[in-house]
């Protein structure tokens, strides 16, 4: 191919990158090179360094990492989050965009408001999970079992004759509290994967369905042999960006717990990946705190690996 | 089978808002197919030729008026449950599955009675394949074939069921001019050899006269001859038709009958019988005019274009309502190029009288 820039010319393009090329460097090469660097001396922490301490090259904080009962716990967490909410919200969002695609009537304002999650703080949006399922003043009976409820959530179920559940509060169990974070970040999901999932309807050529029309097709195999496999490049797309967003999860925890990532009489129990990241650093840990994020880094890189492999059959481009 | 439509209309509503008037894309159409031939439905573009093709095959339902096959009245039947092959102009073959899958899916498709064993369905996908000559291509994407073989694809697909009548919208427009000449070719070859009650869509004449057993014309919705298209050519009820049918096209000029006799302007070109003193339109075919230097017709030449077979006489009068008017004539035609006029004599069968008006034919005893 041929040069676009005279060659002799070249050093003015490199003139016209370079304040790109500068702000790449000190705010993205230099980073990752720094938490490379960090993570394989052993025990490096910011405040020692300043007071002159020598580091040792090795694997010492990789093996420490692994060895903690948190990370473990953290790793455990984030990635049942991802195992499940990833599959549920891509499924749930490919079902809403094709029912949003298939109506005439109320299709913008239903878009509207499915896309609101989306353009909304996930703080904010947490703290009102939180309300929902609250069980506000924690009233208890003599028997420890809740007599008043407060949170919508509680109030509904009693309502239809249920037993009020302690979502998140003091004395919650695990499943509760994974319950409400699954409903929590499927539906905080759920905008961004029907937004893509329904511009790649919108973009299918309306001919395909009424060739499938003419031929007899039933509406099940129109959505499966023809709706999937157009939309799969769109599909793999959200999974993949679903699997990476997953693995980072961490707003949507303290949205709802506060930064004690978990209810009261079990802080950290919710914790994840990036929160053990973020504490780590917190406690000036900083070598323990990149081999974690190299370590999430290559969780991610793996998982996009594999997620991309299985996709490269059943994606059609 | 015999596809009979009766008062069909389509109007589709008015969207736009400053101009409420509704859009009649079909009107009327009252028109009996018979069985096992080839129809050509013609038109320009926005005549409404295309939303014919689909009220027939049920993807659009008409407004008023009914649709029979056979006996069966299918108006309100679905696209699937009326037996229909549907070859769209730009194919819709499956991107993401094989030529095979592609000629496959209408018969996985059939439930109940009509269920074929995966042998059955194999075999007759292959036949359908044969057909068509596609039998090389069967693991391909339609994205690996050229738009010939996609168009053979798209037939294999609708032919498989054996549809009760194959529809095809503009079969050739995505193709260049040498495979368009060869696929016309084969879905006349391919109908022959099925028998199916065929309907096809162009605007381009040329199409439909050569392959076509009858063709329809049709302007803005409304059917203006039907007919074998050598009868549609050689007598054509208006101007329009005359107009829209033959390469090159007719020539028109301005004229007036006096007496029973034809003048465009001062010349006296034919006896035209029977015909009351009006003011007229002229149409006269190309191949029409015979170069005769005694001839009654006189005009300026313009110039000479050799074609090989035949020669082409361009010529300019200030009665044509073309810039210029073209003859044809053979090419061992001795023409003087140096001569500022050219005289020709007409055949008058060649020659149609329109009224000036109405753009109705007028016809007249020709002897």
């Amino acid at each position: 191919m041929a040069d676009i820039v005279d060659s002799k010319n070249q050093w003015k393009a490199w003139v016209y990158l370079s304040p790109a090329i500068a702000l790449l460097l000190v705010f993205t090469v230099w980073p990752i090179f720094n938490t490379v660097r960090m993570a394989f001396l052993e025990g490096y922490s910011g405040l020692m360094n300043v007071g002159g301490a020598k580091f040792q090259f090795g694997i010492g904080n990789f093996r420490k990492v692994l060895q903690y009962q948190r990370f473990l716990s953290c790793l455990k967490t984030t990635s049942l989050l991802c195992i499940i909410t990833v599959p549920i919200s891509t499924i749930l969002a490919l079902l809403i965009a094709v029912c949003l695609n298939s109506i005439k009537i109320l299709q913008k304002p239903l878009q509207t408001i499915f896309f609101l999650p989306y353009v909304t703080n996930s703080i904010a949006i947490g703290m009102v999970f939180a309300a929902m399922f609250n069980i506000v003043g924690s009233f208890y009976g003599t028997q420890n079992e809740i007599i008043v409820t407060a949170g919508i959530v509680n109030n509904i179920i009693e309502f239809l004759g249920g037993k009020a559940v302690n979502w998140i509060n003091y004395g919650s169990t695990y499943l509760a509290n994974m319950t409400v974070m699954v409903i929590y970040i499927v539906w905080n999901a759920l905008p961004f994967k029907i937004l893509i999932l329904l511009g790649g309807l919108q973009s299918v050529n309306k001919q395909y369905y009424d060739a499938a029309r003419v031929d007899g097709t039933s509406r099940r195999r129109i959505f499966s042999r023809i709706t999937v496999p157009l939309l799969s490049p769109m599909i793999a797309y959200v999974v993949i960006t679903g699997f990476i967003g997953g693995f980072k999860e961490y707003t949507s925890i303290v949205g709802i717990f506060g930064e004690t990532m978990g209810p009261a009489d079990d802080a950290k129990r919710l914790n994840t990946m990036v929160g053990f990241i973020y504490d780590s650093l917190s406690t000036n840990s900083q070598g323990r705190s990149s081999a974690a994020a190299l370590i999430l880094f290559g969780i991610i890189l793996v998982v996009t690996l594999i997620n991309l492999r299985v996709s490269k059959k059943r994606v059609h481009y | 089978m015999e596809i009979t439509l009766k008062n069909l209309t389509k109007i589709f509503p008015s969207r736009n808002k400053k101009s409420p008037d509704d859009v009649v894309a079909v009107n009327d159409f009252d028109f009996t197919i018979p069985d096992g031939k080839l129809i050509g439905l013609l038109g320009p573009s926005g005549c409404g030729k295309s939303t014919m093709l689909y009220m027939i095959s049920g993807l659009q339902k008409p407004t008023s008026g009914q649709i029979f096959f056979g006996s069966d009245d299918v108006t309100q039947l679905s696209p699937e449950n009326r037996g229909v092959g549907l070859v769209f102009q730009n194919y819709a073959l499956y991107p993401h599955m094989t030529v095979l899958q592609n000629i496959l899916f209408p018969l996985q498709n059939l439930k109940g009675e009509d269920k074929l064993t995966k042998d059955q369905m194999l075999d007759k996908a292959k036949d359908a394949a044969r057909l068509v000559q596609i039998d090389e291509l069967l693991d391909r994407k339609p994205s690996e074939l050229s738009g010939g073989q996609q168009q053979r694809v798209a037939i294999a697909r609708a032919l498989v069921k054996m549809p009760r009548v194959l529809l095809l919208d503009e079969p050739l427009s995505n193709l260049d001019a040498r495979l368009r000449l060869q696929t016309r070719e084969e879905i006349s070859r391919i109908q022959k050899e099925t028998k199916i009650t065929t309907v096809f869509v162009t605007h381009d004449q040329e199409e439909a006269m050569s392959i076509s057993d009858m063709i329809v014309v049709m302007k803005q919705g409304v059917v203006q001859q039907t007919g074998k298209p050598q009868d549609v050519y050689d007598n054509p009820t208006n101007l329009f038709v005359a107009k829209f049918l033959g390469t090159p096209p007719i020539n028109v000029f301005r004229g007036h009958v006096a007496g029973s006799m034809l003048y465009i302007g001062s010349s006296a070109v034919m006896a035209c019988p029977g015909v009351k003193d009006c003011e007229v339109y002229v149409g006269i075919r190309p191949e029409g005019f015979i170069l005769d230097p005694a001839g009654p017709f006189e005009n300026s030449l313009r110039s000479v274009e050799v074609m090989g077979r035949d020669v082409s006489v361009v010529f300019t009068s200030p009665d044509s309502m073309n810039p210029t008017a073209r003859a044809i004539i053979t090419s061992e035609s001795v023409i003087d190029e140096k001569s500022p006029t050219v005289r020709f004599s007409i055949k008058p069968r060649k020659l149609f009288l329109f009224d000036f008006a109405s753009e109705k034919r007028i016809r007249f005893e020709v002897k």
